[in-house]
């Protein structure tokens, strides 16, 4: 009897560490997002789509930084997707027991949680120095190193999740390779490498690290491509830093604009794929 | 007559369109090689570039650089102690805090929730893991580190900082920025990568093993400890490095809060720096060979270290899918 009461008491006592933890997860989820309205709201206002970012001590918006922001995440989106859909296809449609595939595979994982800054750093040397200034499309590119991972591995994930017999099938009718893997299993695979790609969006527009060395950020209203550029979280990041209690509610009001994006575009992707029936 | 013309006529075309259709495979197989191979090209580059420019600090320094944590801009003597120092210390705190947690969502999760729970649950984590680090960095600045400031500090300071030997981690006055901070927003930030990882992890274990076990008379502690931990340990140790390589490079939330200063003090609540803080505080600004030379040289050691760790967790990892394989 004392060995059964001893047994059961220790499995309490991890069932109730087990529910304190998942208590504990939730309740900062909760935390941060509680903070982040509660913060943000107040901060939010229709001149923040409308003036850029002020100087210290006057009224300003955050237009310069989401367009910088919308236009990075854009090209390295254009930049990212075809990379890491081909790199992908080539794992999963040619590289079953294949040493290159092997290395890229391995590879591509470890540089999938690759610390960001350094990527930075790399940019940094292969374009700022050659260009001699800071550029958006060197943030761009920055961002795009980050996004080929993600899309790589999702796309290999759902092209092998494709029935081979719908490959064999294809086949025997005549098509050649390239044919049944443009028309058949991308057609077959395109909801969840479509997810793949949202969520490598919502990952990068929310990068800072990369972007410090790269784009830098600019105070003032600028399309140029060619010239730093201002990106929301670097702007977050000077702002919140700063001693100035206006820049500091610009941060909070940024910092709700992204969590709110990037959450909408995670659940969007989700939901997406469960309509589109793609279950984990 | 006509219909043997015929079948001429379309064994023809055929025989003629075939080797056009087929010449794209060969075109199309050499696209993805290229993009493939860009893959490992980003890494062959990232390493030269970080080798090339940190040369001219570890030439001027030597394998000192590693030892000695002087950062003196004015005079040009640069040290990555402190830095160094700074990241494993803001990393052992977030995995001494993390990864219980994420062993106990993980655990709830797999073994205890109800079934409707599960999915919800587990997309709540992920989100969780989708915030981006910044604003983990706002949140810890504004909020955290004065909570810690006014309520745990002065607790750890008057209870912990007491005790003779470790009361050295815990002596100084309470500032609230600085490694302790660092590293509990690190614990909250890789608590939701480990526990994903490891929920994954603990789903390839058979059920009918703890199945056997729950029919013996098994508790759920039992079967975790007995059954679950044992057939998936590569798997846990894989998935606690993978977060450990996460929280090594994490850049923005820590610089927020870590206070950044170059002198490797014992006491975890005064300020520090790590590698990606100080890369992130000091690079744009950066004036002199030798000083930006310093920085990338750190950015080397930190690209190192993540790698290797990194390596490890995915070497291990795939150990374990291999050994499902096998056991199924």
């Amino acid at each position: 009897m004392q060995l059964y009461v001893r047994r059961r008491l220790s499995n309490y006592v991890v069932v109730g560490l087990s529910l304190a933890a998942t208590a504990f997860g939730l309740l900062f989820l909760v935390f941060v997002l509680g903070t982040l309205l509660a913060n943000g709201i107040g901060a939010l206002s229709p001149t923040l789509f409308t003036l850029a970012t002020p100087p210290p001590g006057s009224s300003g918006g955050l237009i310069n930084a989401i367009y910088g922001s919308l236009a990075m995440t854009a090209i390295a989106t254009l930049i990212g997707t075809p990379t890491g859909i081909l790199a992908g296809t080539f794992l999963a449609e040619y590289a079953h027991n294949n040493r290159l595939g092997d290395i890229v595979r391995f590879i591509n994982d470890v540089l999938l949680s690759a610390p960001s800054i350094i990527i930075g750093l790399f940019v940094y040397a292969i374009l700022v120095v050659p260009m001699g200034h800071f550029s958006a499309w060197a943030g761009s590119v920055a961002l795009a190193i980050i996004m080929v991972p993600v899309v790589v591995r999702t796309t290999e994930d759902m092209l092998n999740l494709v029935p081979s017999a719908l490959r064999e099938a294809a086949a025997a009718l005549g098509a050649p390779k390239w044919k049944i893997i443009v028309t058949v299993t991308y057609r077959a695979a395109v909801q969840g490498m479509l997810t793949g790609v949202l969520l490598a969006v919502a990952r990068i527009s929310g990068e800072t690290a990369p972007l410090l060395f790269t784009a830098l950020n600019n105070q003032f209203w600028s399309t140029d491509l060619d010239r730093p550029m201002a990106n929301l979280p670097v702007v977050i990041f000077q702002f919140a830093m700063s001693p100035y209690a206006d820049w500091q509610r610009l941060a909070w009001a940024g910092a709700l604009l992204i969590t709110a994006a990037i959450l909408v575009l995670n659940i969007g992707a989700r939901l997406f794929a469960s309509w589109s029936g793609l279950e984990k | 007559m006509a219909v043997e013309a015929e079948m001429v006529a379309i064994a023809d075309t055929k025989a003629r369109r075939r080797p056009a259709g087929r010449a794209g495979d060969p075109a199309f197989r050499a696209l993805t090689v290229l993009f493939a191979t860009l893959v490992l090209l980003v890494l062959s580059g990232i390493i030269a570039s970080l080798v090339q420019g940190g040369f001219l600090a570890f030439a001027q320094f030597g394998l000192n650089f590693l030892v000695t944590s002087v950062w003196n801009p004015v005079t040009e003597k640069f040290g990555a102690l402190a830095p160094i120092y700074g990241t494993l210390v803001t990393s052992a705190i977030a995995m001494l805090v993390g990864v219980p947690l994420a062993f106990g969502v993980a655990l709830f999760i797999t073994e205890l929730c109800p079934k409707w729970l599960k999915r919800p649950l587990g997309t709540m984590i992920e989100l969780l893991a989708a915030i981006p680090s910044i604003i983990y960095g706002i949140w810890g600045l504004f909020i955290l580190a004065p909570f810690i400031q006014s309520h745990v500090e002065p607790f750890l300071i008057a209870t912990l900082g007491n005790v003779p030997g470790i009361g050295v981690l815990f002596a100084g006055p309470p500032l609230g920025i600085g490694v302790l901070t660092a590293g509990f927003i690190l614990a909250v930030m890789v608590l939701p990568v480990i526990a994903s990882v490891m929920r994954d992890v603990f789903e390839t274990v058979p059920p009918m093993l703890k199945e056997s076990a729950y029919g013996l008379g098994a508790t759920t502690a039992e079967v975790v400890w007995r059954i679950v931990l044992p057939f998936t340990r590569v798997g846990v140790v894989g998935a606690i490095l993978l977060g450990l390589g996460r929280a090594l490079g994490e850049t923005m939330a820590v610089t927020f809060v870590i206070g950044n200063s170059h002198h490797v003090n014992p006491s975890i609540l005064q300020p520090g720096t790590t590698i990606s803080a100080a890369l992130a505080n000091e690079f744009t600004e950066a004036v002199g060979d030798l000083y930006q030379s310093s920085l990338i040289a750190l950015g080397f050691i930190l690209f190192v270290i993540t790698f290797l760790v990194l390596a490890a967790a995915k070497l291990m990892l795939i150990r374990l899918q291999k050994g499902a394989g096998a056991a199924a």
